[in-house]
């Protein structure tokens, strides 16, 4: 099963784990100030000047910890959805959950009155618990409207999808509806972006993975059980309704307080499980794996897209460009192959 | 929903004119029931389209009131007449075309895939259309609407290939769910690259932001005859498909069997949909959810034959575009909501209501 005494499944967590190390380092470097590697281990384990302490502390090590926290949290947010629906297209994003939270953060700093530019306290509690709010209150609805004596996976993503739509519209309502700095700020928040974090965005983020990621992890054997569907899992001994309620409250916390933290970084939730999957060759996505490499793909797409180009380019656009077609190309081949074997 | 292979195969010449007859028949008379439907289609649609034209030449943020209004229609010399002329007719015209090109649309994409969520908007048409105008704001600062026209018709096609492409390497567009990820996911990318080079460039980001709302706001009428010219002819192919439309409902292989032209029938309904929905995105930027709305509600009224279901999705798509122009209107505030938005979230509220309602196979 998917536990992580298989050689396999432990290499790839172990590597993605030595990768999002170096990327820890790299983001750090990253950047025009002249560190070089020794500068940055030197000021990280003993310290060094302090011009080198605030570049290090102050300005890169907050966005380099938002960007692993927020990918590994929609990494593993991600496995959640995809495996207790079974299907690789159910991801926050596409369920409604990501665009719930984004509404109701934007209603937080239309309303609340632009507080997302100056770091007040709101953006340390207030942000992440409207957020979760938003996302929980969708979840639930997206759920309801998909239940027909039973959820069919299926119909889950399409009520997602017409969900999601109205909510984009209603963001897009309350922007129009915002003062012209709220808007902005409003604005370039949606867009997915670590630029301007700093401590405060950290901390709400970190409380919720070392929260959710055990909780997630002991649902582990219930998740491989319900691979084989519901009705076995019952038989097996699963309490199914409490284990879903659980997966889902997980899955949504963790994507909503990252979303609160970053803005919604499209794709990373359904990026990181498929191939934290296809590398360890599981039957389902592999949760601390998954939450890995989510890690590795926000940080390395934050790198690249704050150096590889002359002007910086937010991360929510780099994880679009390369995720929507890895989407479109696993559509294509799921579709040739469940018409080959239909 | 598939059909059986064995039914196409077993089909003689005999057999396929008596199948023809039959649903030519079935499509011809409705039912007692829907007759009275017909009627109050018949006069409801026309009255509805009256009060919404209505509406939307006496709301907005000034005060002109409906006699006003009349008396400017004919006298366009004093101050109402400015407004009047000036902003609210251009704006009702446009609606007008725009929401009937996108009703139409709608109603030929939902009858060539057979896929009852098929909408331009929803299924990354309008987002290539409004791509390739802005890479042409970008590169070539274009400006004309000629251009912007050629650039929004080339974008269109090349997103529908795409997306129609990905849907039907597998299990066919028929089926509702990979034709609309594969939509979602064609938006998404498209979107990220628009903003990628937006972000490059503020100086695009002006002549951007018009394309990528989907507003009906500060348009003129000036310079719009290429457009109508388009949209004329994309309405003409959609009414040569109709009959095509008719037997492809039937699936592919049967309508086949019926002595349809398929390829043909796909390009003259790619063309429709392409030139309907370039016409569109040229005039306002890419609006969602008229297309599937606007047939959904001309089928319960008018039924499934498509002679009758284009000209009745035209008149929804016309009224249900403007009436959420005037909604827009008057929930904005001191601004002002683009009808985009309006449609966007009544629009989810309609995609999960037919959805809901699960009889996806049976369109």
């Amino acid at each position: 099963m998917n536990g992580l005494w298989q050689p396999r499944l432990l290499a790839v967590t172990t590597m993605t784990g030595a990768l999002v190390a170096v990327l820890l380092v790299i983001g750090i470097l990253a950047g025009s100030s002249g560190l070089s590697v020794g500068d940055v281990l030197h000021t990280l384990f003993i310290g060094g000047d302090a011009g080198q302490r605030f570049i290090v502390f102050e300005l890169r090590l907050p966005r380099v910890a938002v960007g692993l926290l927020v990918g590994a949290s929609l990494g593993v947010a991600g496995a959640l959805t995809q495996s207790f629906s079974r299907n690789p297209l159910a991801t926050p994003d596409i369920l409604g959950v990501t665009s719930g939270a984004a509404a109701g953060a934007v209603a937080a700093i239309v309303i609340g009155g632009g507080t997302y530019a100056v770091g007040s306290g709101m953006l340390g509690v207030g942000l992440p618990a409207i957020a979760v709010i938003g996302g929980l209150v969708t979840a639930i609805v997206v759920y309801g409207l998909s239940w027909r004596s039973g959820v069919d996976s299926y119909r889950l993503i399409l009520v997602g999808i017409g969900v999601t739509a109205s909510l984009t519209g209603i963001t897009q309502y309350l922007i129009v509806r915002a003062q012209l700095t709220q808007a902005a700020a409003a604005q370039q928040w949606l867009v997915g972006s670590l630029s301007g974090v700093s401590w405060i965005s950290v901390w709400p983020v970190l409380v919720s993975l070392t929260v959710m990621l055990p909780l997630a992890l002991t649902q582990t054997r219930a998740l491989d059980l319900t691979q084989l569907g519901d009705d076995v899992s019952v038989g097996l001994g699963v309490a199914v309704q409490r284990h879903r309620l659980i997966v889902i409250v997980c899955a949504v916390v963790l994507t909503a307080v990252a979303v609160s933290a970053s803005g919604p970084i499209e794709f990373v939730a359904f990026l990181a499980p498929q191939v934290a999957r296809r590398l360890a060759a599981t039957a389902r996505p592999p949760l601390l794996a998954s939450g890995l490499i989510g890690a590795a793909v926000v940080t390395g797409g934050d790198i690249v897209g704050r150096t590889l180009l002359p002007w910086s380019v937010p991360v929510g656009i780099v994880t679009a460009i390369v995720g929507a077609p890895y989407l479109i190309w696993l559509l294509t081949r799921r579709n040739s192959r469940e018409r080959t074997t239909a | 929903m598939r059909t059986p292979p064995v039914l196409t195969r077993g089909v003689s010449p005999g057999a396929s004119a008596g199948a023809d007859s039959h649903c030519a028949a079935a499509l011809a008379s409705p039912a007692p029931g829907r007759r009275l439907r017909l009627t109050g289609a018949l006069i409801g649609l026309p009255a509805a389209l009256v009060v919404v034209v209505m509406a939307s030449l006496v709301l907005g943020s000034n005060h002109v009131s409906l006699g006003q209004v009349l008396t400017a229609l004919v006298d366009r010399s004093d101050d109402p007449g400015a407004i009047v002329w000036g902003s609210r007719v251009p704006r009702t015209v446009l609606g007008l075309v725009v929401g009937a090109c996108l009703g139409v649309a709608g109603a030929v994409m939902q009858g060539q895939t057979r896929n009852p969520l098929a909408d331009p908007g929803l299924f990354g048409v309008s987002a290539g259309a409004s791509l390739a105008v802005v890479l042409g704001i970008y590169l070539a600062d274009v400006t004309s609407v000629l251009a912007i026209l050629w650039l929004a018709f080339v974008g269109a096609v090349v997103a529908s290939l795409v997306v129609f492409g990905v849907a039907a390497l597998g299990r066919g567009l028929a089926s509702p769910v990979p034709l609309a990820i594969a939509g979602m996911a064609v938006s998404a990318l498209l979107g990220a690259v628009t903003s990628f080079l937006v972000l490059t460039d503020e100086a695009t980001l002006a002549g951007y932001r018009i394309w990528v709302v989907g507003s009906l706001s500060g348009r003129t009428l000036s310079g719009i005859g290429p457009a109508l010219a388009i949209a004329a002819a994309g309405a003409v192919l959609a009414v040569l498909n109709a009959r095509s439309l008719d037997t492809l409902a039937l699936g592919a292989e049967l309508a086949t069997g019926l002595g349809e032209n398929l390829v043909r029938a796909r390009l003259v309904g790619l063309g429709a949909i392409t030139l309907l929905t370039a016409s569109a995105v040229a005039i306002t930027g890419p609006i969602g959810f008229v297309g599937l709305t606007a047939p959904h509600v001309a089928r319960s009224l008018v039924g499934g034959s498509h002679a009758r279901l284009l000209p009745a999705s035209a008149l929804v798509g016309a009224i249900v575009l403007l009436g959420c122009d005037v909604v827009g209107r008057l929930i904005g505030g001191m601004g002002e909501v683009s009808v985009g938005v309006v449609l966007s979230v009544l629009g989810g509220g309609v995609f999960v209501t037919i959805v809901r309602r699960g009889r996806m196979a049976q369109l």
